[in-house]
């Protein structure tokens, strides 16, 4: 069969020049990385047993609800955003879902050593102080404050929810009207409009001068890095972008999925449809190949 | 004035007035292709789809699409992607074929260059269809801007900078392209004007040229072998269908076509359901930032063989810069290929592989430019930008030599190979200075000549020429 033959090497050669365009190009353009493991093997242990009790009588001593609000509590946040971000650079976040997105382990490391935790080193010295300040009270206070809040927080987190806590006040997500400074609300005229956006662009301006960059809206992520690369690197933004700004946000492997699956939902909304149309549009060219086959066996059949 | 009775039926009635019945015999019924054929004489059919699929889903497209550097980002990633009923799919089928036809274009002009379909009266042909190469590089190329996205931004950076090499005017036509000092808004809406209106106007006028020019030469066949169409014609119509050399375009031709159509499209549809990453690079569902410069910056695929040819001349060669030789190579790679009716010094139609010399040449310009296809993607550090140096001058060299292989003569030869050698050997110093032991890359400069000394002696042995 010549034309079997002459198929075969249009498949070899195309098959060889996808290869070296595709897989092998990106290969040698991002250099192989360990996938995530959730692990946080860097931070040590702390102690192990908490009493969400006394993490609750902990919280107040140690003066976090001095900056941090517990809306789920009824503590309320002391500043609104955009003075907050004045202050401190970004929003101090509510900690009511903390404890549903961040791994334990981190959360008393963070509290006990933020800029270790964060992988920040670079960006926050003395000289430029991180604005949490460091832990100085007991491991049995940390971990009894970690249990305080995981108590808190709800067990079933949403992917909006686990996005909006883990990622949202540096983040926005147009595409699903968030913004850094909350959801976009429905303005009743033109001066709601303006003063709200008034506010944004002033907390982002305050963001711009904390981190040094414009953190960018994730809207389109899910295709411009994708599930693997979005993982990773919320598990560990130096390994993958040294000396970003971003910090570690020690989020748990099932906070991270939750963050990836609604990023794809707000980005690539039409995947189920796609995949659910794919196969009957492939099924229709099978069945058109086919008849096309008989049709022109039928015709050729006199000509030979 | 001629005289009109009254018809019996809308066809009676329109033929009168029209000539249908006329008509169709001359565009289908009696327009004879040759039986002697394989499925890559399909390739025009299927283009011709592709392009039907580009205008359609691109009017689609037009209808929400905003060429303003503001909202072209967002009318495309959410108004079409997200809003529009079944926009997504509209826009995939549109990125996808906007690629994949590419791989059509190489497959139907390696075809030609294969069975020799470029001459002896067969030279409109090929022009009008490296014209249309051209035309859809165009079209690709400002396509590829609209989305606005981060390689839409920095591939016409780089592209139109391009155009700054040319002497004298360079600069000036940078600014004259852009429509400003730098990539931005102006550019943006007359690459869109370009892309909706202008050349897809250029585009359909040259496709009815590349058509009308079959029409006397007619098409090959897989021997080259000459036929007298009209004989052969009468035979057909006369019933000997089994003589004839020839068959109708409807329905005998077209019916093989809607086969190889069929499977095509199933391939495509795959592509553009569950594949698409090829065609639309992740990196530009970044938003255009002109203070970001992506790490890599690449053409779309279609493009890396020029683009390699352009970057493959990296060092200065004595008084010659790297970047004028660089361009210099670029504009001939772009043009060369018109040339090839009058680079082939033999007229004889027949298939490469009765063709003796020129079936070496033949795969090894194929082998060259998956090599440069390749290594234009390839980031351009150490051992690559070699590779890509010996691949773009293997590629000049090929078409420098095409003459004396096909009219045998070896002086010729022997001074193209001498050239070729002189610029290896620069590239060998160079390889030298900046890279130390250059035991590599002289390995590969000799399989490369190895096989371009074969020719002489394949042209000896096998013959093929009278």
């Amino acid at each position: 069969m010549k034309e079997l033959k002459i198929l075969a090497i249009i498949i070899v050669l195309v098959g060889i020049t996808y290869w070296g365009i595709e897989p092998y190009a990106h290969s040698q353009m991002h250099p192989h990385h360990e996938p995530a493991t959730f692990s946080y093997g860097d931070l040590k242990a702390l102690a192990t047993k908490g009493d969400a009790k006394k993490g609750a009588t902990a919280i107040m001593n140690n003066g976090c609800t001095g900056c941090h609000s517990i809306k789920s509590q009824n503590v309320p946040a002391p500043m609104d955003p955009v003075s907050a971000s004045a202050s401190y650079g970004v929003n101090p976040p509510d900690l009511s879902n903390i404890g549903a997105v961040v791994d334990q382990k981190f959360l008393a490391n963070f509290i006990k050593n933020p800029v270790k935790a964060f992988k920040l080193a670079h960006k926050f010295n003395d000289n430029k102080p991180f604005p949490m300040p460091a832990f100085y009270g007991s491991d049995q206070d940390l971990a009894d404050i970690v249990a305080y809040l995981v108590s808190i927080a709800p067990k079933e987190i949403s992917p909006k929810e686990a996005f909006r806590t883990a990622c949202g006040r540096c983040h926005n997500l147009r595409y699903d009207k968030w913004t850094v400074i909350g959801e976009k609300p429905k303005f009743k005229n033109d001066i709601e409009k303006a003063d709200f956006e008034l506010k944004l662009a002033k907390y982002e301006a305050n963001l711009k001068k904390y981190l040094g960059t414009t953190p960018p809206d994730l809207s389109m992520f899910i295709r411009s890095r994708g599930h693997e690369y979005i993982r990773d690197f919320v598990e560990d933004p130096q390994k993958l972008l040294h000396g970003t700004a971003m910090p570690r946000v020690g989020l748990t492997k099932e906070a991270t999925e939750k963050v990836v699956a609604y990023l794809e939902k707000v980005g690539d909304r039409k995947k189920d449809k796609r995949n659910s149309l794919g196969p009957w549009v492939l099924l229709y060219f099978v069945i058109f190949a086919i008849l096309a086959y008989l049709w022109k066996q039928k015709i050729w059949r006199e000509l030979h | 004035m001629a005289h009109f009775t009254k018809a019996n039926s809308l066809y009676e009635w329109l033929d009168q007035r029209l000539a249908i019945d006329k008509l169709w015999k001359v565009l289908a019924a009696e327009y004879w292709i040759p039986k002697n054929i394989n499925f890559l004489w399909a390739m025009g059919v299927v283009l011709m789809t592709m392009f039907t699929i580009l205008v359609i889903s691109g009017i689609f497209l037009l209808m929400y699409y905003k060429p303003d550097t503001k909202l072209a980002f967002d009318s495309v990633n959410y108004t079409i992607m997200q809003e529009v009923w079944f926009g997504w799919l509209w826009r995939h089928m549109h990125a996808v074929a906007a690629s994949v036809v590419f791989l059509v274009i190489y497959i139907h002009m390696f075809t030609g260059i294969y069975y020799a379909s470029y001459k002896r009266g067969r030279e409109m042909i090929w022009i009008s269809g490296m014209l249309l190469f051209v035309t859809f590089s165009a079209e690709a190329f400002s396509g590829y801007m609209l989305p606005w996205g981060q390689m839409s931004y920095w591939a016409a950076q780089v592209i139109t900078n391009l155009f700054g090499g040319i002497p004298f005017i360079g600069d000036d036509l940078v600014i004259w392209i852009r429509g400003n000092f730098y990539v931005s808004d102006p550019t943006l809406t007359r690459f869109f004007m370009l892309h909706v209106f202008l050349m897809p106007l250029i585009i359909m006028a040259i496709i009815g040229l590349h058509f009308y020019s079959l029409r006397i030469p007619h098409v090959n066949n897989q021997d080259g072998e000459e036929i007298d169409f009209d004989a052969e014609a009468e035979k057909y119509k006369a019933g000997l269908k089994k003589e004839a050399k020839v068959i109708p375009f409807w329905p005998v031709f077209l019916s093989k076509d809607f086969f190889v159509l069929g499977v095509f499209m199933i391939f495509y549809f795959y592509l553009v359901f569950y594949h698409y990453d090829f065609a639309m690079d992740p990196i530009n569902f970044d938003p255009a930032n002109p203070m970001k410069t992506p790490p890599h910056i690449y053409p779309e695929w279609y493009f890396l063989w020029s683009y390699e040819v352009l970057r493959g001349f990296f060092f200065n060669v004595g008084p010659l810069s790297a970047m004028d030789m660089g361009l210099i190579a670029f504009g001939i790679a772009n043009i060369i290929f018109f040339f090839l009716p009058w680079f082939d010094k033999n007229d004889e139609v027949a298939p490469a592989s009765r063709r003796g010399g020129f079936f070496i040449w033949f795969w090894l310009l194929v082998v060259d430019m998956i090599i440069l296809t390749i290594w234009g993607k390839l980031p351009p550090t150490g051992f690559n930008a070699y590779i890509g140096y010996v691949a773009a001058v293997g590629f000049l060299a090929l078409f420098a030599a095409l003459p004396a292989v096909t009219a045998r003569k070896k002086g010729l030869l022997n001074f193209v190979i001498f050239m070729t050698l002189a610029l290896y050997i620069a590239g060998y110093l160079e390889y030298t200075k900046t890279l130390g032991n250059g035991f590599i890359i002289v390995v590969l400069f000799v399989i490369f000549y190895a096989l371009f000394f074969l020719n002489p002696v394949m042209v000896k042995h096998r013959g093929g020429v009278r």
